[in-house]
């Protein structure tokens, strides 16, 4: 019989309780369990940061955790970044003005990076935001919708806060 | 009639959806009684097959069956399709859907698992007992004609799978009359595909209801449905095929596998979906991928450096299986002669057989082939006679004056090859400009002070868009007054719903946000091409354009009968048709609409066919010929051999732009996969044909910290081949790329006398080049 465990969790702010096998990452479990398809498996090895979520506020390859290693903790996805009235925040905003995504495969993963890390880094320089998400591959874009993106987002955040 | 939102940045319309996570790729759409499926493949590059046995697996609990080529009967027992067959193909080897007797790639499916879960099945798969006797595998396309070179196929008596040559022009009178004859050889190693959504399929098979209908992650979903069809003997109209949301194509995604019949198969064996999605590891050894090619050339030109003649040989590798015909040996040769006016040449490809991954196009296809090959040689012209790059093409470039211009070449299908508009000149004195090429050695000196090595490289392209026959639209408005739009043409991230909406509702006079945009469902709309070779907004654009022009005339036509008024005097605007005026007098598209889409007893005004809508397959009349100039300008540590590029400069004509947004965001991401073929994408197989890149660990894509802002900026030729004046824009930014990069290298370690002969530039490589370039200096 297969391992599992219960675990108990909040995911975008809504708390879930859930049997499952041990070996199942978190991003399948997201996925697949919770139904949270925004969250996309790009490589399942850790690299490619398509299914990056923040765990209590950190971002998280959700492929290379396992869901039991979540128990207890909260979680974000792209799927609860928009602001409350569902309109969408000001990085998303800024994506989307930017032309910063394509096929839309990386941009969870790219919104959930660069959140953790313009929350971190109010005021980066475009080096900065390079490196922030040299751990995000994108095959569409070349990245500079992305950078510029991230840049104007910064921007209007400092400005709102 | 003003198309308003033709040129706008209009932000995409698909975008809110997928910045919410609410974007539908296949692996997202999950349905009632639905398995998963994981497929066992081949381990060496070439073996027999003795035996397999799946009694372990299938005793494993949730594991429901295993299918392997025996079990699929003999209704179900041939070879894969040929998509494209040609003449010149000598040996037609496609693959089974699971393997029968023989493997020929690490890779190939040999039997899949149907399980409750994709977990499962794949445990399952280290049950599966394979006896298998391995064959010698021929994997080095440099030796693979060789007399004792082992073979592909076990049935074969040679690994040529077919000869192709593209000539024009009196070659020998060229190369008689020359000044001076050069020649240089080169590889050119293209990667993979590498969307960060792997394939995926599923299949739902309902003999009493839908027929057969498959989600997959693809760019040609009407090939699949011909294909499937075929294969299965069976009428296209009981096979559906969707492409829904698709995370990057790039070309590979645009064939057929043997993992959309398989899991078809599977889905009618087991009478419930079965759903299969790559992983990373498949993605690297079944999904197919461009790689080797050799060339070895010969230019003659004056002692100005005129282009007189190109002449030579290329060796293309086509891994084991031919599953797209000649696609890509001939997309390579048709960009001959470049952006240059040469009136002779004589090019001939050996095709051969590696056991590899089987070849697709990517990005580009042969293209980006092509333009380096010539591109490298007008550099050696540059290099030989002491002239600049830059004025070598200026000397060379097919001149505005001399459009339309036929090259000599053959496009695919036959048709000559026409340069249809453009100014190549001015095209790079923009690029020169965009760069600060003529300051370039003030900043290569002062670099050179402080013991940097500064190098510039210039690289022109040309492009044949928009390849016929056709992409169509139907336009329809509905009572509510939206405007359903229905195309063939997969979308994997172009925006095409955005484009399309911007000319359907620029000509009907509605808003973008009013177009319901459906696409890519064989059972939406009646036949499609697919998404590939920069062909969309050529042919899906004119189409649109056409059909929503014949919606307007129609609503304009009956609104003048209902309001009693000259159609001279209206207009439509937001929907709505009023009289110049005599703002109350008004009707709406969707009250028109319902005129023409009655319930019963009611009546269709006479002289209207039913339906505000309309059906266009308007395209391109020929292949709109899209063209680049690039420079690259780079850094280069001769300790480490590491290449930093430093900025990147366009000049790109695509003509009239429908979205200069989407068009900016198509060239730098596309000169970002040219920079990732240049300097890192490397997929390497041992001598037996193990692939030993796996992962992005050991197989390098181009992020984001390493890459350069890419300057861009435009001309707008309009193309006299279709009614927007639009060329194709997807793979302009990577065709050129490569050139650019390894001349800008080689400028940069002149010092040193590098001369590049292979790409992707590694580190390595350099510093060995260095290293022998140094100590011939110290001679």
């Amino acid at each position: 019989m297969a391992d599992t465990r219960d675990i108990e969790l909040t995911v975008n702010g809504e708390s879930h309780a859930a049997n499952v096998e041990t070996r199942t990452s978190l991003g399948d479990f997201l996925r697949h369990g919770l139904g949270l398809t925004g969250t996309h498996m790009g490589c399942e090895h850790g690299v490619c940061g398509a299914c990056t979520v923040m765990v209590d506020g950190e971002a998280v390859r959700s492929c290379l955790m396992l869901a039991v290693q979540a128990n207890g903790q909260e979680v974000t996805t792209v799927e609860g970044l928009a602001e409350d009235d569902g309109t969408l925040n000001a990085l998303q905003a800024a994506f989307w003005k930017h032309h910063g995504l394509q096929c839309g495969f990386c941009t969870p993963g790219m919104l959930t990076s660069l959140t953790a890390f313009l929350r971190d880094n109010p005021d980066p320089s475009e080096r900065d935001v390079r490196e922030a998400i040299s751990g995000n591959i994108c095959r569409c874009t070349g990245y500079q919708g992305i950078v510029d993106a991230a840049l104007d987002a910064a921007k209007t955040m400092q400005k709102g806060s | 009639m003003a198309v308003r939102y033709l040129g706008a940045e209009v932000q995409r319309m698909e975008d809110p959806r997928l910045l919410t996570g609410h974007g539908r790729y296949v692996d997202d759409i999950t349905m009632e009684g639905m398995l998963h499926a994981a497929f066992l493949r081949a381990p060496m590059a070439h073996a027999k097959i003795r035996s397999i046995d799946a009694s372990r697996a299938t005793a494993l609990p949730g594991v429901h069956r295993v299918i392997a080529h025996a079990d699929l009967g003999a209704k179900y027992s041939h070879r894969m399709n040929q998509l494209y067959p040609a003449p010149v193909i000598e040996q037609d080897k496609t693959q089974y859907p699971l393997a029968k007797d023989e493997v020929c790639y690490v890779g190939e499916a040999v039997a899949v698992v149907v399980a409750d879960s994709r977990a499962i099945a794949e445990d399952a798969l280290a049950l599966i007992d394979v006896d298998y006797e391995a064959l010698p595998a021929v994997v080095n396309i440099r030796t693979a004609l060789d007399d004792d070179a082992p073979l592909a196929h076990a049935d074969t008596t040679s690994n040529l799978m077919g000869k192709m040559r593209s000539s024009f022009g009196d070659i020998e009178d060229s190369f008689a009359k020359a000044d001076h004859v050069f020649s240089a050889a080169f590889m050119q190693h293209r990667g993979g595909c590498h969307s960060m959504e792997t394939r995926g399929v599923i299949a739902r098979d309902d003999p009493w209801g839908d027929g057969l209908t498959l989600w997959t992650s693809a760019q040609s979903p009407y090939l699949i449905r011909r294909a499937l069809a075929t294969w299965l003997d069976e009428s296209e109209e009981r096979v559906r095929v969707i492409a829904p949301d698709v995370g990057g194509g790039f070309g590979p995604k645009a064939g057929f596998y043997p993992e959309e019949v398989a899991i078809s198969l599977a889905a009618r064996l087991m009478k419930c979906p079965v759903k299969w999605i790559e992983d990373r590891r498949e993605h690297f050894v079944s999904t197919t991928t461009q790689r080797d090619q050799h060339w070895d050339l010969e230019v003659a030109c004056t002692a100005e450096g005129k282009i007189l003649g190109l002449r030579g040989k290329v060796t293309h590798e086509n891994g084991a299986y031919v599953p797209y015909g000649i696609l890509l040996p001939n997309s390579s040769l048709t960009p001959l002669p470049g952006a240059y006016s040469i009136p002779a040449i004589d090019v001939s490809v050996d095709i051969v057989f590696t056991n590899t991954v089987p070849n697709s196009p990517v990005r580009g296809a042969g293209r980006p082939c092509g333009i380096y090959a010539v591109e490298r040689m007008v550099q050696v012209v540059s290099r030989e006679l002491g002239i600049d790059p830059a004025e070598v093409r200026r000397r060379n470039y097919v001149r505005s004056d001399q459009m339309p211009y036929e090259t000599g070449a053959k496009l695919r299908g036959g048709a000559p090859c026409i340069y249809d508009s453009g100014d190549y000149e001015a095209l790079l004195e923009k690029a020169l400009e965009l760069s600060d090429y003529s300051s370039f050695k003030e900043r290569q000196a002062a670099a050179r002070a402080e013991g940097r090595y500064l190098g510039i490289g210039v690289s022109s392209c040309i492009e044949d868009t928009g390849m016929g026959p056709y992409e169509g639209t139907t336009v329809r408005v509905e009572s509510s007054g939206k405007v359903a739009v229905r195309t063939g043409a997969a979308s994997q991230g172009q925006g095409h719903h955005t484009m399309i909406a911007m000319i359907v509702a620029g000509n009907l006079g509605v808003k973008p946000e009013d177009i319901l945009f459906e696409s890519a469902d064989t059972a939406k709309f009646s036949h499609g091409i697919g998404t590939i070779g920069s062909r969309v907004a050529a042919n899906v654009g004119p189409s649109a354009h056409d059909a929503a022009f014949q919606v307007r005339e129609k609503a304009l036509k009956l609104a003048a009968e209902v309001l009693e008024a000259s159609e001279a005097d209206l207009d439509i605007e937001d929907g709505v048709v009023r009289v110049n005026g005599a703002p109350d007098l008004s009707i709406s598209l969707g009250e028109l609409a319902v005129q023409l889409t009655p319930m019963s007893a009611m009546r269709v005004p006479t002289g209207f066919d039913p339906v505000l809508e309309a059906t266009s397959f308007d395209g391109s009349s020929g292949s709109p010929i899209a063209c680049g100039s690039n420079v690259a300008e780079v850094e280069v540590d001769p300790g480490t051999g590491e290449v930093k590029v430093l900025r990147y400069s366009v000049a790109h004509d695509c003509g009239v732009m429908i979205n200069p947004m989407v068009v900016r965001g198509q060239i730098v991401g596309g000169v970002v996969h040219g920079i990732g073929n240049a300097l890192f994408e490397r997929m390497i197989y041992d001598d037996q044909g193990q692939p030993l890149t796996m992962n992005y660990g050991e197989y390098l894509l181009p992020l984001a910290s390493e890459m350069p802002r890419v300057d861009i900026t435009h001309m707008e030729t309009p193309s006299p081949l279709n009614s927007l004046g639009v060329k194709g824009a997807g793979e302009g930014g990577t065709i050129p790329a490569a050139a650019a990069i390894v001349a800008a290298i080689e400028n940069a370690l002149t010092d040193f006398g590098v001369v590049i002969d292979y790409y992707p530039v590694d580190p390595q490589m350099l510093t060995e080049l260095i290293d022998a370039g140094a100590a011939q200096a110290a001679e």
